[in-house]
């Protein structure tokens, strides 16, 4: 299950539809909202996507991971909107028989989301903003 | 003869023209890299971002792909999700 989503994320819905008989491991990462970026006092985050693209590029993440590792279930749920100190910007679950494949095929997930989905983050100082990555 | 395409905006490209969208007049034929090479001309504040790719109908375009006035162009510059 991918989406993407303004509202905040329902971490207990999304592991329950994870679990299965089958499943003996379940691999969660939640990527959270910090107070700071290199000691610099962060107020808030604002996300951005091109919606379209952003799910059809997470979808092609999740069937790699498919080809990959025998996963039985996958959640991938980005937020987008303001979020606040402690909120949670991504959370994806996978579920597999044996622990080392949802530790692998999880890694994999979020560090690939990190290089080619189409979501931006700017980070809100109390004092400016900045559209993380976008500068040389 | 020059069609105007749209082309949508994200993130830093947004501020730095202040529109979600821009109009470019493209030729006949024109290629991603001529889209790019006509937008840095107009807004030259562009050219400060460390990279700036271009997606055609939901899918990342290699530079040398032929557009079309009925192509959904977007500008992507460096991805911060997650």
């Amino acid at each position: 299950m991918i989406s993407l989503t303004s509202d905040p994320i329902d971490v207990a819905s999304a592991l329950t539809y994870l679990q299965s008989d089958q499943a003996g491991a379940l691999d969660l990462f939640l990527g959270v909202v910090r107070d700071n970026t290199q000691e610099r006092p962060v107020d808030r985050l604002e996300y951005e996507a091109y919606d379209r693209m952003a799910i059809s590029e997470m979808q092609k993440i999740a069937d790699e991971a498919h080809r990959r590792w025998p996963i039985l279930r996958y959640t991938i749920i980005h937020r987008k909107g303001v979020l606040a100190i402690g909120e949670t910007a991504i959370f994806i679950g996978v579920a597999t028989a044996h622990r080392a494949d949802a530790f692998d095929a999880c890694r994999f997930m979020i560090d690939t989301i990190k290089q080619t989905v189409p979501i931006w983050k700017k980070e809100v100082f109390t004092d400016g903003e900045v559209w993380v990555n976008a500068h040389p | 003869m020059n069609t105007p395409v749209s082309v949508l905006l994200f993130g830093i490209t947004r501020d730095l023209t202040g529109q979600s969208a821009v109009s470019v007049p493209i030729s006949e034929g024109a290629r991603v890299s001529d889209l790019l090479d006509q937008l840095y001309q107009e807004y030259p504040k562009l050219s400060g971002i460390r990279s700036l790719l271009v997606a055609v109908n939901g899918e990342y375009a290699e530079v040398d792909q032929v557009l079309t006035s009925k192509d959904e162009i977007a500008l992507i510059p460096p991805v911060s999700g997650g």
